[in-house]
């Protein structure tokens, strides 16, 4: 490059010249520049990094190692001879009737969540933004405050002799008894998990080009066929992600059949929890928390797999 | 956006009343709760009058306000801690290039989506492997409390801190960063000058939602607390175990109350800033995906 009196203009690169001459110099420069980059990102990476693998990873290995050690006779853990004992007792009729409850339970959440959802996360998409954000905002507060205090609120609410008992029997229907039925349970989940559930699909919907929708209306698609075959499909991220924030965190749930539910109605959450902190199994605890992991792990494979999110 | 495909008659007024609905649901439970706090009656959901007898309670109930002691300074250690670890992690991922990018993506991803349980399990077992192994190698006693709960606060703080601060790095303008370089501001002015003042928001939402979530974790801090290191929400759970009382009733209206607050103060914070219209609330909306 020759030599210049006036400054460059602001759109010439001074780094990418496209004389010959300088070129390879000019490439190995940007490749040790760009060595010291990914250097520098990796760096700044790493005490999350290092810390992540110390207190997550390296715990999540040694449960799955837990789940096939033995427990002896005194509660304790041997982690010497190796076995699947803790995955058999999986078949035993008593886990299988709670594994099943909790799958059909956590299903039955995810559905209703769904179909309350959906058409909430729609209205809320095609809002101005103006009130749409303020809406939002109202959908935000539960779903960062406390959650138990927020399933708390259904123990007061359908104790016997309670508010919603009272209501139904002014009603006419006679005083209701769910505190400690399932259906308590199921209502506590869908008003725990509920948020989860609108925030991805209004996500999702919100990105949707509407006049996609209004191209089929004007192409004389019905309305079930335009929500069909447009705005469905398109949303399907938002349903899938909605759906797995759903489930997981229902199937292992605690707090919620811990305050809500009976000791009939033992969950998959409250199960594992017992194993540690009572029946002292903890193999068999470790091997059910396995189980859930690898749901969870599925599910985000399959999410990811259907282009949820650019990972 | 046209208002052409926006539903007509029926549907809409269906769509109306069924957000309605969602809202009073989500709604009603909470009131009532503040309702029957204040009022006189053993009966945790019978109106006997105007009192405020059971927050006077929760004031002079010794356990409690240690239990809620215990829990602002875990709280604010752990925010700390993740705050400065998640915003890291963030720059790392926003305005770096490294080999493993996909693979810390992907593990910061994981705490967000695991089930409480299994990782209030993880942490169980850790623990009390490592210091198990820390007795037998080096004779060093160590039991779990205040430190297990704040190690395991992080664990799940960094994430949610650095998916806020992500969400607001992704909406800046990467040219002003450049320009201070041009300009031979070094690194660390580039940052200290540029970077850190536009992300602040960011950073001051991450955290409080990381106060947030300490402050309301249940089920991971039973299993890692130890005697005498019972946190509020533990607390507040093992009496709901044993059976409701009026002083529950005034105690969760306290902590919801915090946690509102919070919330609150965490999108206005992000939103003062003057971020792109409803930057706030997309960062909220990005942690839920």
């Amino acid at each position: 490059m020759t030599a210049s009196l006036t400054p460059p203009a602001p759109d010439v690169q001074p780094e990418r010249p496209d004389d010959a001459h300088t070129s390879v110099a000019t490439i190995a420069f940007e490749r040790a520049a760009e060595k010291a980059a990914s250097r520098r990102g990796f760096v700044m990476a790493l005490p999350a990094y290092a810390y992540l693998i110390m207190f997550f990873i390296v715990p999540l290995v040694i449960v799955v190692v837990y789940s096939f050690a033995t427990r002896n006779r005194f509660g304790g853990t041997d982690l010497s001879g190796w076995n699947l004992e803790a995955y058999r007792k999986l078949s035993n009729p008593i886990v299988r009737s709670i594994l099943v409850r909790s799958v059909w339970l956590a299903l039955i959440t995810t559905v209703v969540c769904l179909v309350a959802a959906y058409p909430f996360a729609y209205f809320l998409a095609t809002r101005k933004p103006a009130i749409r954000n303020i809406l939002l905002v109202f959908v935000m507060i539960p779903f960062w405050s406390n959650f138990l205090v927020r399933t708390y609120a259904w123990r007061v609410l359908l104790g016997s002799g309670g508010p919603v008992s009272r209501l139904t029997d002014s009603l006419g229907m006679g005083e209701t008894r769910l505190l400690f039925t399932p259906s308590a349970v199921l209502i506590g989940l869908v008003y725990g998990y509920l948020p989860f559930m609108i925030l991805p699909l209004y996500a999702a919907i919100e990105r949707i080009d509407m006049g996609l929708v209004e191209a089929a209306r004007d192409l004389y698609a019905s309305s079930w066929q335009s929500f069909r075959r447009v705005l469905l499909p398109l949303s399907m991220p938002g349903v899938i992600a909605g759906s797995i924030l759903t489930f997981v965190p229902s199937l292992g749930a605690f707090v919620t059949p811990e305050i809500l539910g009976g000791a009939k109605t033992t969950l998959l959450g409250s199960y594992i929890v017992t194993q540690f902190l009572t029946a002292r199994n903890w193999p068999f605890g470790a091997a059910l928390s396995t189980v859930l992991m690898v749901v969870m792990l599925g599910f985000t494979i399959i999410y990811f797999r259907k282009g949820g999110r650019t990972l | 956006m046209s208002t052409t495909a926006q539903p007509r008659g029926t549907a809409r007024a269906l769509l109306t009343a069924n957000a309605a609905i969602i809202y009073a649901f989500f709604y009603l439970p909470i009131l009532v709760l503040v309702f029957f706090s204040f009022s006189n009656s053993r009966n945790v959901g019978r109106w006997g009058g105007f009192t405020l007898h059971w927050y006077g309670d929760f004031a002079n109930n010794h356990p409690l306000q240690n239990a809620l002691k215990i829990s602002l300074k875990v709280a604010l250690i752990s925010t700390v801690i993740s705050v400065i670890l998640g915003t890291m992690a963030a720059l790392a991922l926003e305005r770096a290039k490294f080999r493993s990018q996909r693979i810390f993506d992907a593990l910061l991803y994981l705490p967000i989506i695991i089930p409480d349980v299994t990782m209030a399990v993880m942490l169980l077992i850790f623990f009390s492997q490592f210091f198990n192994a820390l007795d037998v190698m080096f004779g060093i006693q160590m039991t779990k409390g205040i430190g297990t709960i704040v190690i395991s606060h992080v664990a799940f703080n960094i994430s949610f801190v650095s998916v806020v601060v992500r969400a607001r790095l992704a909406g800046m303008d990467e040219g002003l960063e450049e320009a201070a370089l041009d300009l031979y501001a070094s690194r660390w002015k580039s940052f200290r000058y540029v970077t850190l003042p536009l992300i602040a928001p960011g950073v001051a939402g991450g955290g409080l939602l990381a106060l947030t979530m300490s402050l309301d974790d249940v089920v991971i801090t039973q299993f890692v607390s130890g005697p005498g290191s019972t946190t509020l929400p533990v607390y507040v759970f093992g009496l709901i175990r044993k059976g409701v009382t009026p002083l529950i009733n005034s105690v969760s209206v306290v902590i919801l109350a915090a946690s509102i607050l919070l919330v609150a103060l965490s999108l206005i914070v992000q939103r003062a800033s003057g971020g792109r219209d409803g930057g706030a609330v997309d960062s909220f909306v990005d942690v839920s995906q």
